[in-house]
């Protein structure tokens, strides 16, 4: 566990040793990679798990069609890979990539351009603090995590939350008035759902405090979680999180800033080609963030069971066991993001406004204000 | 006159509206295992109900005779007009050169065809009756012309219990006497 005050004190006062440090260096380069391996993997495949969830919420097969030609031919695998739209993953992408790239003339440029990777960038900067797993070092118990730092939950909130910023400029700078309405329903409700996030993680904080000198850790939260789970013992938290985080994550039935039924498409309705697949990815990597963060918080990390841990003396094969778990668990929440967009129609935009503000809100003071009171007994 | 509808006020379980969304989910969730309704087309094939109005063609009649005689009574019914018929002769040699006309050429623009089966209804002789190929594909405008070859093969023979132009000749060699 590393505080910002201790980066500090060995950056200003110990003599570097640069073979070590580069090493460091380089260490946590591959450990962000994997991070960000890690959220592209799942954006990616959950953009397939859409497709066939609602595919088959509707009756449908979905893409089981298309094949890259050598490798369809190879048995098993080939056949595999066609009947579950994974080479449709394939052609997206390719289709994104080879597409003509507009640029409308009546856009400001820059922030046009910006837009996009405003949307993606703070998703894969706050997957580095997500402890992944877990594994047993001289004793003690260490986070898989490309950055373990003392204030992570705070840091993946108010970075993921940036992400909207993207919302906001490709609204504003595409000079246009659906991506502008549907960047401000975006700013609004993130801005009201904010709130609620903030005040349903609170209680699990303070509960956290009880055990750990750093509640604020993504690790702590998860490793107080070795017996019940949050989400067992502070159902209502859990519940308003969960809520606000698919507004957060622009998900319906709160998806207020693409609405395509009024808004055309959103903020996004100006772009095209790749600029418009860093959005969907975007889209996508909130998603998994969002999961991650849930699971932390409320779902015992990489806990298997509540009350069962991964035990010590296993070693290698439980770090893996925990992250094995980690990401069976996203895999769930993303085919709750998947099964809850395909069974609810949208709200409309004051029944978002009101929900935020009248009912959930209240809710999460109260929710606080009780955890308060039981706390200090 | 403006009606006021009475709305129901919704019970205190009604407006928690989590119990309505989990029964919602369940039936979706229900509906994952359902079977599916796709029916993938080019491996599968629809069935086609009785009655169906696909492709116009022309048909023999069980002697291998060409039912058509160029009426031309298809292409004024026609309402998009694509058919167009070149009447001909049949040649004296034939075995029924008493039937005299015959089409030389036969041209449905399958582009220009609704499928509405007013040439099949106006037909005298049932020669050109609308059967069940609904999938009509060209790389050109000049591909889905159909000729007078092209229909009878789509065709092939529909056998007729009258069997009308026989009776014409029997009654001719019997001297007219019918």
């Amino acid at each position: 566990m590393q505080t910002v005050s201790d980066i500090c004190v060995f950056a200003s006062v110990q003599p570097l040793d640069w073979s070590a440090a580069a090493l460091d260096v380089a260490v946590k380069v591959l450990c962000s990679l994997g991070a960000i391996m890690l959220v592209m993997c799942f954006a990616g495949l959950s953009v397939v798990a859409e497709r066939k969830v609602c595919a088959y919420i509707q009756g449908r097969y979905g893409p089981n069609r298309t094949a890259i030609p050598v490798v369809a031919a190879v048995p098993l695998i080939g056949n595999f890979l066609k009947k579950n739209g994974l080479m449709q993953l394939v052609a997206d992408g390719l289709k994104f990539l080879l597409k003509e790239d507009p640029l409308p003339a009546h856009v400001g440029k820059f922030w046009y351009l910006a837009a996009p990777l405003m949307s993606l960038s703070p998703v894969l900067i706050a997957a580095c603090v997500i402890p992944f797993g877990a594994y047993w070092s001289d004793g003690q118990l260490c986070p898989l995590s490309a950055a373990d730092i003392d204030v992570s939950l705070v840091f993946a909130l108010a970075v993921s939350a940036l992400g909207v910023y993207g919302a906001i400029m490709a609204g504003w700078s595409s000079n246009s008035k659906f991506p502008y309405m549907g960047a401000m329903r975006a700013s609004a409700q993130v801005i009201s759902y904010e709130l609620t996030m903030g005040l349903s993680v609170l209680p699990v904080v303070m509960w956290v405090a009880h055990s750990s000198e750093s509640p604020l850790s993504l690790f702590e939260i998860a490793k107080a979680q070795g017996g019940l789970w949050f989400c067992i013992v502070q159902p209502l938290s859990a519940l308003l999180f969960l809520v606000a985080m698919f507004a957060e994550t622009n998900r319906l039935p709160f998806d207020m800033a693409e609405s395509e039924t009024d808004l055309v498409s959103g903020y996004h309705t100006e772009y095209g080609s790749f600029k418009f697949g860093l959005f969907f990815v975007g889209e996508y990597g909130h998603m998994v963030l969002g999961s991650s963060l849930f699971i932390v918080l409320f779902l015992g990390g990489w806990n298997p069971f509540p009350g069962v841990v991964w035990p010590e003396s296993w070693g290698w094969a439980g770090a893996l066991l925990s992250l094995l778990t980690f990401i069976v668990k996203i895999a769930a929440m993303l085919f709750l993001f998947i099964w809850v967009r395909w069974t609810l129609p949208r709200f409309r935009y004051d029944q978002v406004m009101r929900l935020g503000w009248k009912v959930l809100l209240p809710l999460a003071l109260a929710n606080f204000a009780a955890y308060l009171v039981f706390m200090s007994f | 006159m403006a009606i006021i509808v009475e709305r129901k006020r919704l019970s205190f379980w009604e407006r928690l509206y989590l119990p309505q969304i989990v029964s919602g989910l369940f039936i979706t969730f229900k509906n994952i295992f359902k079977p599916r309704v796709t029916l993938e087309y080019p491996d599968q094939s629809p069935v086609l109900p009785v009655g169906y109005r696909g492709a116009p063609t022309l048909v023999k009649d069980s002697e291998g005779r060409e039912k058509c005689v160029s009426c031309q009574l298809c292409e004024f019914v026609c309402p998009s007009k694509a058919i167009r018929v070149t009447p001909g002769e049949i040649s004296p040699d034939c075995e029924y050169s008493y039937i005299e006309k015959a089409p030389k050429d036969f041209k449905i623009d399958m582009l220009r065809c609704i499928f509405c089966g007013l040439c099949q209804e106006a037909c005298p002789e049932n020669a050109i009756v609308l059967q069940n190929e609904f999938s009509i594909n060209g790389y050109s405008r000049g591909d889905f012309v159909r000729h007078k070859c092209d229909l009878y093969a789509a065709g092939g023979v529909m056998p007729d219990k009258i069997m009308k132009w026989k009776k014409v000749r029997d009654n001719a060699e019997l001297g007219g006497n019918r």
